[in-house]
């Protein structure tokens, strides 16, 4: 009964601000202008020229999340053996740029990347002719892992230093070496932090817009654009719906997957 | 049970206090008029707002916004009741079809009377009943003298492999089909698959040349000598040449878009005859031309043109002659064909 009564607010809440928004994006991608029921807004989004669209969004995700999973998991694993005191600090430096605007830290690689930028002043004074490193593959997969690489470290040093140090010296007690000791006792304990470090990587990754636009320089569209311009530009609500109950789908289907390798539900897990 | 009670009645304190404020808002409303004003970024001088509150004691809020669409999208959804918008003419060609607009009193706009004729009773407005000009503008290419050496004059040089990886282009599909469509010879408001598809091709073809797409960059980008040719609006390469004296603009001889944003007043406007007084008060002569003065955009008034600097009237990137303008066209309202552009945008974004 009296946590019933605590519960109102939150759950008033989530009905406002979740749950009827999620069935009006349902409504609208099944529903066509006039508002009669149909499939066409879902069919259309499976011709070759879309489909390739998302096809391009999930390969940069992925390629970013792999970078990411890469940099991060040393970095954590670095950080956790530190003691506590260079601990701390050295977690306090990955979250400080956080506090920054993403924006403005997208803005900034620019300016660092451009023709005139930084790096390529920097490579005239060798006599390097400019590169162009702004708008290219690279510089978008770059904003990616920069924006999203504390997403990936965190969880799984939080992970990390919650393993039990007895399970480590017991694995040297019964003669494992360093190597082998990661291989069959850290790592796999940390699996969790690292499935959802994955996720939560993967998921910005594949919807951004934002630094597709300012560090792609626009050359191709991703997910996230296409429906940012069903909804501003075109005013096809219906299409971009559509094409969001998709992306959900996806990310659903993604989750499950990442859970079931995550079978002890342990771990900081997000869902 | 106690605690239920007393969550109860706090909340049913909360939600009186709410309705006490709410009503005693109301109440001052009365007094004090606001007029809520909602206009594109960076195209306004807001002195001249302070002085228009100072001068009629009505309180001014102040919002703007960066595309035609989000305006049209929060106007048609209701949720601020704004006095005053400012669209661009297809915008107001939609906005009238589907009855979001008030049509005005002209007796209290007498300033009405400086407009320019060539800018009234344009196809979006036909019997000028609902709308006042407020900027007009064109589009054409800004380049950088000390990097083009070719003569600027047509939008092929847009297709010019010298220029590999130096052209920025706008990132706004009316605009880059629309000066290919151009260029190509057809009506930048044609419905013909045709000409689209071909439109489509040579964007296409075009694609491995340019730098990037981009809207708001491109000013900072050409000021900072990081391309030599980009599309822009006038105004924008007004702001260019100021900060950057190497950049030029020219209007290709194939014509280009013609945009004419009128101040409006949409049906949601509870505050009508103020909002008349201070689109009169905006097309006052000593008011327009400092506002004009600080925007760069080219200004419908005909007093205050006559007092602009001689440098300025004769500026052809702002004030182009009346032969660049005839060959220039302003958006038609293409409602539900908007999709088929929108599918030729994504497909020259999608190619490789």
């Amino acid at each position: 009964m009296k946590r019933q009564a605590y519960s109102i607010p939150y759950l008033t809440w989530m009905t406002i601000f979740a749950v009827l928004p999620l069935f009006l994006v349902l409504f609208y991608a099944f529903t066509t202008k006039q508002g009669s029921f149909t499939l066409d807004n879902l069919i259309r989004f499976f011709d070759p020229l879309y489909l390739n669209v998302l096809v391009r969004s999930i390969n940069l995700a992925l390629v970013s999340t792999l970078i990411c999973l890469i940099l991060g998991y040393p970095m954590a694993y670095i950080i956790s053996k530190a003691n506590i005191k260079a601990r701390n600090t050295l977690i306090l430096f990955f979250i400080i740029p956080m506090w920054m605007n993403f924006l403005l830290r997208t803005y900034a690689w620019m300016t660092i990347l451009e023709r005139n930028g930084i790096i390529n002043k920097f490579l005239s004074l060798f006599g390097i002719k400019p590169l162009s490193l702004l708008y290219t593959n690279g510089a978008v997969i770059l904003g990616m892992v920069y924006n999203f690489l504390p997403f990936m470290v965190l969880p799984i040093y939080t992970v990390l230093i919650k393993i039990d140090k007895s399970l480590i010296e017991a694995s040297y007690d019964l003669g494992a070496n360093k190597l082998t000791t990661f291989i069959k006792v850290v790592f796999p304990l940390s699996l969790p932090g690292v499935i959802s470090g994955i996720t939560m990587v993967f998921m910005p990754s594949v919807t951004t817009f934002a630094i597709s636009r300012l560090l792609g320089g626009g050359q191709f569209t991703l997910i996230g654009n296409l429906i940012e311009r069903q909804f501003i530009n075109v005013g096809d609500w219906n299409f971009g719906s559509a094409i969001s109950i998709v992306m959900m789908a996806i990310i659903l289907i993604s989750i499950a997957i990442m859970n079931k390798f995550d079978k002890d539900k342990e771990g900081v897990n997000l869902w | 049970m106690k605690r239920i009670k007393r969550i109860t009645s706090i909340v049913t304190l909360i939600v009186v206090l709410f309705t006490m404020a709410l009503s005693f808002t109301s109440c001052s409303k009365e007094e004090k008029v606001t007029l809520n004003v909602y206009n594109w970024g960076e195209y306004i001088d807001e002195s001249v707002i302070k002085e228009f509150e100072q001068r009629y004691g009505i309180k001014v809020n102040y919002e703007t916004y960066a595309t035609n669409e989000e305006m049209y999208t929060k106007v048609k959804s209701g949720g601020t009741a704004y006095d005053i918008v400012i669209p661009s003419d297809y915008m107001v060609a939609k906005m009238i079809r589907e009855g979001l607009l008030e049509k005005l009193d002209f007796s209290n706009i007498p300033n009405y009377k400086y407009i320019d004729p060539k800018f009234k009773n344009r196809d979006f407005d036909p019997n000028n009943e609902y709308t006042v000009p407020y900027m007009w503008g064109t589009v054409g290419i800004a380049y950088n003298k000390k990097m083009v050496t070719d003569p600027v004059d047509s939008w092929n040089i847009l297709w010019n492999e010298k220029y590999k990886g130096q052209i920025l282009m706008l990132d706004s599909q009316r605009e880059a089909i629309g000066l290919t469509l151009k260029k190509l010879g057809y009506s930048l408001n044609t419905t013909d698959k045709n000409a689209l598809e071909k439109a489509k091709q040579e964007l296409i073809k075009q694609k491995p040349l340019v730098l990037a797409y981009a809207v708001d960059e491109i000013k900072d980008k050409m000021i900072a000598n990081e391309a030599a040719l980009a599309v822009d609006w006038a105004g924008n390469a007004v702001c260019m040449k100021r900060q950057n004296p190497d950049i030029e603009f020219a209007i290709p001889k194939e014509g280009s878009n013609l945009f004419i944003d009128c101040m409006v007043i949409p049906k949601t406007s509870k505050h009508k005859k103020e909002a008349e007084m201070f689109i009169n008060f905006m097309c006052e002569t000593a008011i327009a031309k400092k506002n004009v003065e600080y925007i760069g955009y080219s200004t419908p008034h005909t007093e205050v043109y006559k007092l602009l600097d001689e440098k300025i009237k004769n500026d052809k990137t702002i004030y182009p002659d009346e032969e660049t303008l005839n060959r220039c066209e302003i958006y038609k309202d293409l409602s539900d064909y908007l999709s088929e552009y929108d599918r030729i945008w994504t497909e020259v974004k999608a190619s490789n």
